[in-house]
């Protein structure tokens, strides 16, 4: 069988690598160099408004580096999750900057754009038909849920991406997509087993995160044949150790042992990981248990408000002393002031006080609730159903907070530091994610749209 | 009498997706390693009392190869949610630190 070299340029498109590790890699023999570009993980803000997250220079940088290595290589150059959030808005930002690189650059190609964006009326159906399953733990879904979300993706697996190098695509840009599959849609087609392959796929997708010491974001290098794998990061400064690699399999992860994927589950509880060299693993003994229904996960985010904050300070120690009661006495002088000079009622708007310095980062979780510190970092946090309600309510509630007494000083008092003027930001729209399920499907590609475009 | 953080190399949480947290915990040697995970102080029935969740709404794997533990937990605030602390999940290991051995 013929073996299989795959690259990954970085873990993410944004953080970028070392120009001299991607041509290294290039140079040292490569079937494809591919990239993830998104991920949940900054929150539901991005699939939500439809903006992609930047740099767009940066972006730019690092594809323009894959690209024209790729070019020159004859290999393709496969994108997954674009612009973040992987929706249509993602996709069509970072098409965007391919085409102004190839005219840039006088590059001509094929392209392939797979967006991964769904229709409303799809899910629907998909629903009505039973085809839907919550994952563990799921937000209820029904009709109304799906009909006022802002956007649902699908997160493909390797059959479309599969098409579109069949169909002979030298630069594949996907909307959402599983990590793995960015790197094992090549090699299953080049026969590599399904566990070999999105195995290397995981330890792939985080780019030079499986080294002993990742000193800067840069590329990893992984040859993979009929048995197993061979990681080895291009960089000389890098190198990968049988612990490193393992460590890895941990990262973001639930279960070290089982990777659930379109299609099928990796298992990778016998794999042997075994150093070749000082910089060299040698992976094995992965298996990959076929799904009995092929599935794809979507994701969904709902506009819920508008927000608005004001950062104080709080440094009396009276003040910070009784800090419970007197934000409890503030909510309630709050609440009737609204309801009487803005005219809204308490579940028509929503605030909360974060206070740093006894909760802040942990909320409800902290088991240590008591303030030990000297001073407070409050966020006064108002979610309105517009961006003016939300200010206009940030301004009440921080000026009302302002002068709120405390019984132990008699006389006008002010309790915030506010550090700017004026003290009250809009944050702008606020998401959240609406769906952590599955939904079956005959087709793997069937939810897929490509198009294909000759630069 | 020692606290956890004594005998390991790294304690971290991070999201496993929005819905989920994970803490790995990784230790500095075999013998660190051995006498954590013979303690029972670090288990899911403890970490589910420490995160207010029931036990077996906890994944606890052990992964002897790299001398690591490492737990999994539902978030009941989603990522992003409106009351959402941690968008990334980056410090719900705090109150694991210290845990006394």
């Amino acid at each position: 069988m013929k073996k299989v070299r795959a690259i990954a340029a970085t873990g993410n498109l944004s953080t970028g690598f070392r120009e001299e590790s991607l041509v290294r890699a290039v140079q040292q023999g490569a079937d494809f160099v591919g990239c993830d570009a998104g991920s949940t993980d900054s929150g539901p803000y991005h699939l939500g408004s439809g903006k992609p997250r930047g740099p767009r220079e940066g972006i730019k940088r690092n594809l323009r580096i894959m690209l024209r290595e790729g070019l020159a290589a004859g290999i393709p150059v496969i994108i997954g999750t674009a612009g973040m959030a992987g929706g249509s808005p993602h996709l069509q930002w970072t098409v965007d900057i391919i085409r102004e690189l190839a005219r840039e650059h006088q590059w001509h190609f094929l392209l392939a754009q797979i967006d991964s964006e769904l229709e409303k009326d799809e899910l629907l159906d998909g629903l009505s038909k039973g085809k839907i399953r919550p994952l563990s733990p799921a937000p209820p879904l029904n009709e109304s849920v799906i009909r006022n979300a802002e956007r649902f993706v699908a997160m493909m697996g390797i059959e479309p991406i599969q098409c579109a190098l069949k169909k002979g695509a030298q630069v594949v840009i996907a909307g959402r997509c599983s990590d793995v599959a960015i790197y094992a849609a090549l090699p299953i087609l080049n026969g590599i087993p399904h566990a070999v392959a999105f195995h290397a796929g995981k330890i792939l997708e985080c780019g030079a995160a499986s080294t002993a010491q990742r000193l800067y974001p840069d590329c990893m290098a992984i040859e993979m044949d009929g048995g197993g794998f061979t990681v080895e990061p291009p960089n000389p400064e890098l190198r990968c150790t049988p612990q490193s690699v393992i460590a890895h399999t941990l990262y973001e992860n639930a279960d070290p042992y089982r990777l659930v994927e379109s299609g099928g589950s990796l298992d990778t509880s016998h794999a042997r990981y075994e150093a070749i060299s000082d910089r060299a693993v040698r992976v094995t003994g992965s298996t990959f248990i076929p799904a009995d229904k092929y599935t794809v996960r979507v994701e969904g985010a709902t506009l819920v408000g508008y927000r608005s904050i004001v950062i104080a300070g709080v440094r009396d120690p009276l003040l910070i002393g009784q800090l419970d009661s007197f934000l409890s006495s503030l909510r309630t002088v709050v609440e009737r002031k609204v309801q009487e000079t803005l005219k809204l009622k308490p579940g028509e708007y929503d605030f909360q006080f974060r206070v740093y310095g006894r909760n802040g980062s942990l909320g409800q979780l902290e088991p240590c609730d008591k303030i030990s510190g000297h001073e407070i970092g409050l966020i006064i946090d108002v979610v309105a159903r517009s961006q003016r309600e939300a200010a206009e309510l940030a301004l009440v509630l921080s000026h009302t907070g302002l002068h709120h007494p405390i019984p132990e000083w008699q006389g006008l008092i002010s309790n915030f530091a506010f550090p700017f003027s004026p003290p009250v930001i809009d944050v702008g729209p606020v998401y959240q994610f609406c769906i952590n399920h599955v939904w079956e499907l005959e087709n793997a590609c069937a939810p897929f749209k490509m198009t294909f475009e000759n630069l | 009498m020692a606290e956890l953080w004594e005998y390991t190399k790294l304690i971290r949480s991070k999201n496993a997706g929005p819905f989920e947290l994970t803490f790995d915990i990784m230790f500095k040697d075999r013998s660190g390693y051995d006498l954590v995970l013979q303690s029972g102080k670090l288990s899911a029935r403890s970490v589910a009392e420490l995160y207010g969740l029931q036990e077996q709404e906890v994944r606890f794997f052990a992964i002897e190869q790299i001398l690591a533990l490492k737990l999994s937990i539902p978030r009941k605030t989603f990522s992003g949610d409106v009351a959402d602390t941690d968008i990334y999940g980056g410090q719900f290991h705090g109150p694991l630190v210290r845990m006394r051995i």
